[in-house]
Order: structure tokens, then C-alpha cells, then sequence
């Protein structure tokens, strides 16, 4: 019992991880309607930025967080700027293989700038140590809990009381009407883009100063898909709720079924798995919206 | 699509012609008897890279009729080559089946790969097949890692060197003819596939599925078809890939592969066979490019510089080619046909 209790709740921060790093994926979709592949990558970027920031640039915990999601804020207006406006009403296969691309880029970038090695900085972050009864939470993980509910919580306080968070729900509910009222829809798009490289950046410091920054945090971006597609892809609430259920079930199978299997290493398979099975039995997920086409 | 100036076509047969001038029958002939003496004066080294461009080929024209021609976006496709050459493998190595058999069973068992997993198409579209088809890669990447009594899992699988009846296809000589054949054939027949009945319904589907449906043309049927098509495009690829290294590993197959084969769809021109030659042969040189500028700059910038070269060349070109040229390389060929052909009197759009 100790053993399941301790995986769900390994799960559960992990999840929460993979919820925060999904909502980018979703607010870039409900806005601009792009369907944005490198989301993973901007994690990957963000475990380095973050080694960047700790450790050769030597500052306090803090001040690198600011400097890595300035370095976010810049690279979002960059990719918005120089790929995405120009290929605004292109096919939907268009924009995905520009995304497809851009991660491409975006990895070849963190080969270029950190040679694609293994950098740890575990220990940099604040610890809290907490234990219920025999359960020991990690400390890492708490942080990744605390982190990713406070940033879920700021960007639902940007998006209910802010004019530009009415405007991206404007945007996102009907991109004609917000033109014919003045709204500049690239403006949301932008900022749109900003917030997804930002909640990327932040998910790769969370899970970079767990297991340290490596090529394989882009993996991550892809568990994010299972995430979005299990909650549906235009529900922030889905997101969160699928992201904690996925995190849970991966911990669950991976602790329970690995043993089973020669190979093991069902914890990277297990997301694909989910995301077939979602997209034969439920492709709008569980709490999507179901596409009623009129014709 | 335009016609030479010159040509005309007084009966249907020289209509339904694919080479219907004296021109072009003189291009074919010239470039197989190119084909025919290359290996005399070529090294090992461009027999090599001009044997991956056939493979790579052929594997393009399967994704060229699936993505291309029916519109059903696959980032699997490495995947399925991985099946069918694992298929073959398996069947020369452990059961001793010769090469010859081999290669189609490899061939089908893709295709059932791909019926299998184009079922969700059925459903869904877009970025969802998208999701659905990057999964299927995974998923069977990691099988095949998992059969480790069968495909050897991580260590990879040894095969016999192929033989075709009493002619050993060890040398690069012989393999290179064979692939030459191979993919020759497949061009022949991927451009016939395209203007068959399957072919028209194929493109009704692609350019707009509701019309299509309306018209009589089954979706379940014709979409699983394409997969089914382009799927066997792709295990032939596979065992062909595997043979020709006599080793089968599935780091033959990543999945950064089946990004770039999408990528060498646009920079060609999707939808249309020869824009699926024209991309796979141009990224492919791309990719040599950058094969032999890596190691000058990694000596002069920084030794990762090799590695992070071919992945940001691989993604700002297709980005280039989505925003200024999203036709690909066939349109501007046909662009240029049309210039010269009708200089000086001609006006472009």
C-alpha cells in the first residue's frame, strides 16, 4: 500500500508537471488554432536555460528564473514573429511541419549552445522536506507541485481579469468578432506564444533540477500531447486534470508492469498507448468540445 | 498541366502517355543507360549515397500517395519501414526464407501495419492522425525492442547477404542495379496508382473529404487503401535498407527520419510523383552537404557544431520552402519548363 501511495504521489507531482507544460500547448491552441509540436522542445530549452542561469552565470535561484523567462519572453515574440505571422491562414499540415521544424531548429540549437550533454543542478532549487505517515514526499517534486499550481492559478487570474486575457478568450471563442472590435489578433497571438514559451521554460527548470538537463526533456513535450489529447484540446481544466491522471497511471504501470516485462521501460511507451486509445475511442478526449460540422 | 509547345496528342493512347514526346522518351533512355555505367566510373562512396536516395525514394513515393495524394498526414512512416524490413529480416535470418520472398512478405506486413494503424483515420483528421501516426511509430519501435527473442531487440539482428537466384548481391555494384530496378518500378507504378480509379478517388478524398463521400466514393475503403499503399511503399523501402547494411537495428529507423521524409514532401511538392523525387534527392544531397562541411566546422567552431548544423539545416529549409515556395521544388521546375518553352512571347502570373 506504501508502495502504490508513494507512486501516486510521485504521479501526481510529475503530473502536475506535465499539466503546466500541456497549457502552454492549449492556450497556443484555442488562441491561434496552431497545433504547436515544439512545445516539448521549449521544455528542453528551459532545463538548459536553467543550468545556464544557476550554474556558469552563478546566480541566486531567483534572479536566473527572471533571466530564463526573459530569455522565454524574447523566444516566443522571435517564433511568433519570424514563422508563425507569416504562415497565418496557411493549411493546417503547413503550420504542424513549421512547428515540426521549428523543434528541429530549437534542438539543434541546444546541441549547438550546451553539445547535447547531461548537465545536473539538483540540490540548486529550495528544498521542503515533507512526510505523511510513511509516504516521504521528494522535495524536488513538492516544488514541482507548488510551482505548477501557482502558475495554473496566475494564468487563470491573467485570463479572468486582465484585458488582454479577455481578449485571448475573445480570440479563442471567435477571431471575427474580435477583429471587428479592434482587437489586434496578432497581438494575442504573440503574447500566446509568449505564455506557451514561458510555461515551457518554467517546466524544464522544474524537471531539469530533478533529473539534471538533457536532450531527452523533448520527450517530455510529447507525454504533453497524450496530456491534451486525454483532456480534450481546447479545455485549460482537462489539461490539468489529465495531466495528474497520466502522471498517476504512468508511475502506477511503470512501478507495477516493469517488473513483468523483459525489456521494461513502459513508462515511454505508456503515453502513445493512451494517446491511440484516446484518439480511437474518444478523439475529443474528456472534456474537449465534440465537433458538430455543419455543412 | 502545361504542354510542350510542339507536342500534340491525336489519339488517346498518346494522351494517357506518361512520356509523351520524343524528349522525354530521350531523357528516360539517356538517364537509364546513365544508371546502367554509373557504377564503372563511381566510387563506393557515391554508390552508397546514390543507393540510400533510391531507398529514400521509394519510400517518399508511399508517403506521396498516402499524405500527398489522399491527405492523410502520417509522422509514422519510419516506423513502418521498421516493420517491413524487420519482417524480411527476421524471415532470412532465423527461417532461412531467401531474399527474394522475403522482401514482398516484408513489404505486406507493413501495409497490415499500416491498415492497422490508419484505422483511427477513419475518425479523426489533421493533428490528431498526426498524434495518432507519431504514436504508431513509437509503439512499434518499442515491440520491436521488446520481441527480443525474434528481432534481437537492442542488439540488432545479423542477416546472410542476400542472394537472388545464383546472383550474390554482396557487392555494391549489384545491389545498387537492384535498388535501381526496384525504384524505377515503383516510380512506374506510383504514377500509374495516381490515375487509376483508386488514384482519382484518392484525391477527391484529399481535397475535400464531405464531397468526396457525397460523390460515392468510400472513405472506410479507399482511405484504408492509401495507408495500405503507402505503407508497402514503406516496408519495401525498409528491407531494402536493412539488406543492404546485412543488419537490422532500430536505430535504422528514428524518428526524426519520418519528420524529414514529410520534409522532403514539401520541399518536392506534394502530390506529385516527381516532386517526391525531386525532394527526396534534393535533401539527401542536403544532407551530404552537410556531412562533409560538419567536420570542417567542428574543427574550426566547436565539436558539436557537425550535429547541431544538420538538424537546424534540416528545419529552417523546410520552413524556408512552407513560406516562400509551399508548391516545392516541382512547381518551380514546371515554372521554369514554362519559361523556356514559350520565351519569348510568354507572360507569367
Amino acid at each position: 500500500m506504501t508502495f502504490f501511495l508513494q507512486l501516486i504521489v510521485t504521479g501526481l507531482a510529475q503530473g502536475m508537471v506535465y499539466a503546466l507544460i500541456a497549457i502552454g500547448f492549449v492556450i497556443i491552441l484555442k488562441c491561434s488554432e496552431v497545433f504547436n509540436i515544439a512545445q516539448g522542445h521549449f521544455v528542453l530549452i528551459g532545463g538548459y536555460l536553467g543550468y545556464t542561469f544557476l550554474v556558469p552565470f552563478g546566480l541566486p535561484i531567483w534572479p536566473a528564473i527572471g533571466m530564463a523567462i526573459a530569455t522565454a519572453i524574447i523566444m516566443g515574440l522571435l517564433i511568433e514573429r519570424l514563422i508563425l505571422r507569416p504562415l497565418l491562414g496557411e493549411p493546417v499540415l503547413a503550420v504542424i511541419m513549421a512547428t515540426i521544424a521549428l523543434s528541429t531548429i530549437l534542438g539543434g540549437l541546444a546541441t549547438l549552445l550546451w553539445g547535447a550533454e547531461y548537465k545536473a543542478y539538483h540540490g540548486l532549487l529550495p528544498t521542503i522536506n515533507l512526510t505523511i505517515g510513511e509516504i516521504s514526499i521528494p522535495s524536488e517534486s513538492l516544488i514541482g507541485l507548488i510551482v505548477s499550481i501557482v502558475c495554473v492559478a496566475i494564468l487563470m487570474l491573467l485570463f479572468r481579469y486582465t484585458k488582454i486575457g479577455l481578449a485571448m478568450r475573445a480570440t479563442a471563442e471567435d477571431l471575427q468578432v474580435v477583429q471587428s472590435v479592434g482587437i489586434r489578433a496578432t497581438t494575442v497571438y504573440a503574447v500566446s506564444w509568449i505564455i506557451a514559451c514561458i510555461v515551457g521554460v518554467i517546466g524544464g527548470i522544474l524537471l531539469g533540477g530533478v533529473s539534471g538537463a538533457n536532450m531527452d526533456l523533448a520527450n517530455i513535450g510529447l507525454k504533453a500531447f497524450a496530456v491534451v489529447l486525454l483532456g480534450g484540446v481546447d479545455s485549460i481544466g482537462g489539461a490539468i486534470l489529465a495531466g495528474i491522471i497520466l502522471g498517476m497511471l504512468e508511475n502506477v504501470a511503470a512501478g507495477y508492469l516493469d517488473p513483468l516485462l523483459p525489456g521494461g521501460g513502459l513508462a515511454q511507451v505508456f503515453p502513445f498507448l493512451v494517446m491511440i486509445i484516446v484518439l480511437i475511442f474518444r478523439p475529443h478526449g474528456l472534456f474537449g468540445l465534440v465537433g458538430i460540422k455543419r455543412i | 498541366m502545361s504542354l510542350r509547345t510542339g507536342t500534340f496528342q491525336e489519339s488517346y493512347a498518346k494522351d494517357m502517355a506518361i512520356f509523351n514526346s520524343r524528349l522525354k522518351w530521350g531523357i528516360v533512355v539517356a538517364f537509364i543507360i546513365y544508371l546502367l555505367v554509373c557504377p564503372l566510373f563511381s566510387s563506393d562512396r557515391i554508390l552508397t549515397i546514390l543507393t540510400i536516395m533510391g531507398i529514400t525514394v521509394i519510400s517518399v513515393h508511399g508517403l506521396n500517395i498516402l499524405t500527398g495524394y489522399c491527405g492523410q498526414i502520417s509522422i509514422g512512416h519510419a516506423g513502418f519501414m521498421a516493420v517491413g524490413g524487420y519482417t524480411s529480416a527476421v524471415l532470412c535470418a532465423k527461417l532461412g526464407v531467401p531474399f527474394w520472398a522475403a522482401l514482398p512478405c516484408g513489404a505486406l506486413a507493413a501495409g497490415i501495419a499500416g491498415l492497422i494503424f490508419g484505422l483511427p483515420s477513419l475518425k479523426i483528421k489533421g493533428f490528431y492522425l498526426i498524434m495518432a501516426t507519431i504514436a504508431a511509430h513509437f509503439i512499434i519501435i518499442w515491440t520491436i525492442i521488446q520481441l527480443r527473442g525474434i528481432t534481437g531487440g537492442p542488439d540488432g539482428l545479423s542477416l546472410p547477404r542476400p542472394v537472388i537466384g545464383s546472383i550474390a548481391l554482396s557487392s555494391k555494384t549489384n545491389y545498387f542495379y537492384l535498388v535501381m530496378i526496384v525504384t524505377c518500378l515503383a516510380t512506374l507504378l506510383a504514377k500509374n496508382i495516381v490515375r487509376t480509379r483508386a488514384g482519382r478517388a484518392f484525391i477527391a478524398i484529399r481535397d475535400n473529404e464531405l464531397a468526396a463521400e457525397v460523390m460515392g466514393v468510400s472513405l472506410w475503403s479507399y482511405k484504408l487503401q492509401a495507408f495500405f499503399i503507402g505503407c508497402v511503399y514503406a516496408g519495401v523501402a525498409g528491407s531494402l535498407l536493412i539488406h543492404y547494411f546485412s543488419f537490422a537495428s532500430t536505430d535504422q529507423f528514428p524518428f526524426m527520419d519520418s519528420v524529414w521524409y514529410l520534409g522532403m514532401l514539401i520541399v518536392g511538392g506534394m502530390g506529385s510523383t516527381t516532386g517526391a523525387i525531386f525532394g527526396a534527392v534534393a535533401l539527401k544531397l542536403l544532407d551530404e552537404l552537410v556531412t562533409m562541411v560538419g567536420p570542417v566546422l567542428s574543427a574550426a567552431v566547436a565539436p558539436q557544431a557537425a550535429a547541431s548544423l544538420a538538424l537546424i539545416s534540416q528545419g529552417s529549409i523546410i520552413i524556408i520552402f512552407l513560406i516562400f515556395e509551399p508548391r516545392g521544388l516541382h512547381h518551380r521546375w514546371e515554372m521554369i519548363k514554362a519559361y523556356f518553352s514559350l520565351w519569348p512571347f510568354s507572360h507569367q502570373e
